[in-house]
């Protein structure tokens, strides 16, 4: 809280908090009713970091105006926000995260690119940057060729480690060397120094100063991985966090003026999603993939094994990069989700429409189909890039026993493992705001393909960010309203993995209701919901010949699962392989029936279309 | 009474113009203010530092990397030139000397007996900033660039390629909703700035850019010819740095539209002007979009200008739809209910209610609106 702020924590009983993203700025109203703190309204409006308004406290100010209107309770005095609460006007503190303006935007630096490049990469992300590039010493670029991309990217802030503490000092002076020849412009502003934070080898941190302390705003932290076989990133992100203040925050239009509203530092948005994502691991000591689709970015985070991980992915994201998506995923990925044929270059317009008018939002049903098709694959590319950086740290010795020896764990592998995931946590305006749940799940299904149980669950209405930046000032309110409010449980998907033979059993299920036992088969290809509420229920599932749901290869399975407000999803649609058919009209007919299955859209209109 | 704030291009007749003219980096104006200026006065120039060579020096002539800085013969700053010897090696008792040329003209900037490297710089690159369009200095940020005023008329388009360029103004259509085609540009629109309608193919573009057309404005434009005119897929809308000859300036979006009735008229009434524009656009982190600016001496018009209020959107508003199903429509608003509404896409969406030019009435979400301003 802002150290000028008098309001004790247990007086708080109105939090005002706002999260200004690209696209949208949203303001969310909680209160203490009835003896807990509760969502009790949302307001949103476009973000105004761009011309005419060019400050991003228009868009603040707008969402509470809203907020205002949809509430009844007074919140502004003309601009000012009315602080602490008196009757029935004014809230008690007031709290913001952003990713606006292009978030943060970073550069970072290790010797090693696979080892300390990557723990540089991950302490960056972790903090909520966007990483433009990776500079290493074994990247394969000319030195002159690292000096241009420096002076061509102007990043808002450089992490540099490189070395564990005693290893090598020539490899780091040398990136530093790079450094201060490239003599790095930040990208907002010309009249401050460029913040640099080293956090490498302690042996080389003053050759480091020597060079970079005159022409960089140069500030020292514990290495990043003074061990090969430790990581340490706290006090890398902990800086970055500071920074993104004082440095790049401070440039942006009308950041100033904002910051100076808050009761506590403005948290990078994917900052604070990565809290709460946290939480709910820790909480039910669960794995959790979680997902946050954006306009510009889409970022993902998962727990697995006890490690944090989260990566983003700078250019796929529905509005601002919704072209990018496409050309990544090429029009046939997109195509094959849409049930209706559709002509190339018509696609591609009104894809294109949707970039350069990032703020419109689909009106028709085939709009909303369309756009849900290129959600689907923004989320599975961006999921393919978060497998490949979510592994063990690499370069680690590891001991084996004989017993190891059939084992493929090594260093550098993946951490992410889909049958052992238990939850999979969707946030973000497509998925948030999909007009039905099931939409949110089926996307969330066709895209990450989980596999086995895996328990689904959404933000209800993009409120994670607001939440997260709440944790780390009042736990109690973040906890309350999250588990009432935000987590919307939607169900569990069953899914066995395994090659498939077409119109064969691949699952026999039991599920024993409070009153009633469902019985049935999984056909291979089909797509089942059963409409169940959110409670613990009892299954036995046994499945098909050579398949894995759980506990093995052809091993049944007893356990409790949980339904939703969708219920319990059972994909027979194969996994390990999973594939769409590739001719249309099948395809097609295979879209609408798994649709119509899913109470996915309403039935005349998806004929209609 | 209920307001909504909708994002809105300008297009005005006259109003006032404020360019800034920035350099890339620190370095010298050479003008002040009062000083009026026509479009091609460099106002400011700079040096970007030139390109740079490391040299493993230590390497090269076989010593450890501590006695590197005894071995150069050149001191940091100090010019060179290609071929020059900068460093050698003592020796055996002065005998069996290696020795090392510069690769390049340039500078040594920097020798480490750490790294036992030296870094050259090649010479500085020039970079000059003109006025673009005509008008007086009104503001000068030291070392940084100045402020250019006029007066003109101003219109933004929504998304454009190509930077800047410049040009008399020509209409090549008769009606906002005509299709430029490759028979409707001569020879005489070498360096000129062409008014289309809904539509141009890829092959009028082709045929534009071989007869030397300084740009062309269009309402639509077929993304996959964008991404062949590039030559790459357009992923994020940050562009104006590509090298494609004319300038093309969408003002409406991807497909085939007609420009807005008012656009077309404004452009046209100036045909025969001089016009300065800009594709760079940047739908991200601050956007810019393209303009078209046509600068007006006649000091005896009247600026119509707008304040942020106009912007939002009231009953009575003149506006236009920006996404299927009404896509380019315009009409007005008569109402904008609080409830939230839904839409066919069952999306939950807070709405105006709008009656077209044709008289007819439909919901339409606010987010899908943009103002005209008048």
């Amino acid at each position: 809280m802002r150290s000028d702020s008098k309001i004790k924590t247990e007086e708080i009983k109105i939090i005002l908090a706002t999260d200004c993203g690209s696209t949208t700025t949203k303001a969310i109203l909680i209160q203490y009713v009835e003896g807990s703190y509760r969502l009790t309204h949302r307001g949103e409006a476009p973000t105004t970091v761009e011309a005419p308004f060019e400050d991003v406290t228009r868009g603040v100010l707008n969402s509470i105006l809203e907020l205002e209107e949809l509430s009844g309770h007074n919140i502004l005095d003309g601009e000012n926000i009315i602080s602490p609460a008196k009757d029935d006007h004014g809230v008690d503190i007031y709290i913001s995260t952003s990713s606006a303006g292009g978030g943060l935007q970073m550069m970072v630096g290790g010797v090693v690119k696979s080892m300390t490049g990557e723990s540089a990469q991950r302490a960056a992300l972790g903090a909520g940057a966007i990483v433009m590039d990776v500079l290493a010493s074994n990247d394969g670029r000319l030195y002159h060729e690292k000096v241009q991309r420096i002076r061509q990217l102007r990043p808002d802030m450089i992490l540099l480690s490189g070395g564990i503490d005693g290893g090598t000092v020539t490899h780091v002076v040398e990136l530093a060397e790079i450094l201060e020849a490239a003599n790095p412009k930040p990208r907002l502003g010309m009249n401050y120094k460029l913040p640099v934070i080293y956090a490498g080898n302690k042996k080389a941190t003053d050759p480091v100063k020597e060079r970079l302390s005159k022409i960089t705003d140069l500030i020292t932290v514990d290495n990043i991985r003074p061990t090969l076989e430790f990581e340490n990133l706290q006090p890398s992100r902990d800086k970055i966090h500071d920074l993104f203040m004082e440095h790049v925050m401070a440039q942006a239009p009308g950041y100033k003026k904002l910051m100076s509203w808050t009761d506590t530092p403005i948290m990078p948005t994917p900052g604070a999603v990565g809290e709460i994502i946290k939480k709910i691991a820790e909480t039910e000591n669960i794995t959790v993939v979680g997902v946050d689709i954006g306009g510009a970015t889409t970022d993902v985070f998962s727990v697995f094994q006890g490690q944090f991980n989260r990566t983003v992915s700078a250019n796929l994201g529905m509005s601002y990069s919704v072209c990018n998506v496409l050309a990544e995923s090429g029009f046939n990925n997109v195509a094959r989700w849409v049930p209706f044929d559709m002509d190339e270059a018509d696609l591609t317009n009104r894809i294109g429409n949707k970039m350069i008018r990032p703020t419109t939002v689909p009106q028709s049903l085939e709009a909303l189909i369309i756009e849900q098709a290129i959600a689907r694959e923004a989320l599975r590319l961006s999921f393919e890039q978060h497998k490949e950086f979510a592994v063990h740290l690499k370069g680690v010795q590891t001991e084996r026993t004989i017993s190891d020896a059939f084992e493929q764990t090594s260093s550098g592998e993946t951490l992410v493992n889909l049958m052992e995931l238990d939850m999979l946590v969707g946030s973000g305006g497509v998925l948030s705001h999909a007009p039905r749940r099931h939409q949110a799940a089926r996307m969330l299904i066709d895209a990450f393909l989980p596999e086995g149980i895996t328990q689904l669950a959404v933000d209800s209405i993009f409120m994670m960010p607001q939440l997260g930046i709440l944790s780390t000032i009042h736990s109690e309110a973040a906890v309350e309203v999250f588990e009432k409010d935000c987590l919307i449980r939607l169900g569990t998907c069953i899914a066995p993995v395994g090659k498939t033979k077409q119109d064969h059993t691949v699952l026999q299920y039991e599920i024993y209701l409070p009153n009633e036992k469902i019985t049935g088969e999984l056909i291979s290809g089909e797509l089942k919901l059963l409409p169940v509420p959110y409670e613990p229920i009892k299954v036995h599932l046994t499945p098909g010949k050579g398949l894995d749901v759980g506990a093995g290869k052809n091993e049944s399975l007893e356990t409790k699962i949980f339904g939703g407000v969708v219920g319990i999803i059972l994909d027979g649609r194969g996994r390990q392989p999973f594939n769409l058919k590739n001719d249309t009209k099948l395809r097609v007919q295979d879209l609408i029936k798994w649709s119509e299955n899913t109470d996915e859209y309403p039935k005349q209109v998806t004929h209609h279309v | 009474m209920s307001r909504s704030y909708t994002p809105g291009l300008k297009i005005l007749s006259r109003t006032k113009i404020r360019k800034q003219r920035q350099l890339p980096l620190k370095g010298i104006v050479h003008l002040n203010v009062g000083d009026e200026v026509s479009p091609d006065k460099i106002v400011a120039s700079t040096e970007l530092p030139g390109n740079v060579q490391m040299l493993n020096v230590a390497n090269k002539l076989n010593v450890e990397p501590e006695n590197v800085p005894e071995c150069m013969l050149v001191k940091l700053e100090e010019s060179i030139s290609k071929n020059q010897i900068i460093a050698e090696s003592k020796g055996i008792f002065g005998m069996f000397k290696s020795q090392l040329k510069s690769p390049i003209d340039g500078t040594l900037t920097s020798v480490s007996a750490v790294t036992g490297q030296a870094i050259l710089s090649e010479p500085p690159v020039p970079v000059e900033v003109d006025a673009y369009t005509s008008g007086v200095i009104t503001d000068v940020q030291n070392h940084e660039g100045v402020t250019i005023e006029t007066e003109g008329a101003l219109v933004q388009g929504i998304l454009g390629i190509g930077g800047e360029n410049r040009g008399i103004l020509e209409l090549a259509t008769n009606s906002p909703n005509d299709e430029l085609t490759k028979d409707m540009i001569k020879d005489n629109h070498k360096n000129k700035i062409l008014i289309g309608g809904s539509f141009l193919k890829m092959s009028t573009f082709i045929h534009a850019k071989e007869v030397g057309v300084a740009g062309i404005i269009s309402g639509g434009f077929d993304y996959l010819d964008l991404s062949n005119i590039l030559g790459y897929s357009l992923g994020v809308a940050i562009t104006g740095s590509e090298k494609i000859g004319p300038s093309l300036i969408i003002t409406e979006g991807f497909g085939k539209i007609g420009m807005a009735e008012r656009t077309y008229k404004l452009l046209s009434s100036n045909a025969g002007k001089f016009a300065a524009i800009n594709g760079s656009t940047q739908i991200r982190a601050g956007v810019i979009r393209p303009e078209i600016l046509i600068p007006n001496d006649d000091v005896n018009g009247k600026n119509i200008d707008y304040e942020e209020a106009d912007l939002a959107i009231s009953s009575g508003s003149l506006i236009r739809v920006i996404r299927a199903p009404y896509f380019g429509k315009v009409g007005r608003v008569m109402s904008l209910p609080t409830a939230l509404s839904k839409m066919e896409s069952e999306t939950m969406v807070r709405v105006a209610e709008i009656k077209f030019e044709d008289g007819s009435i439909e919901i339409i979400p606010r987010a899908n609106l943009e103002m005209i301003l008048t």
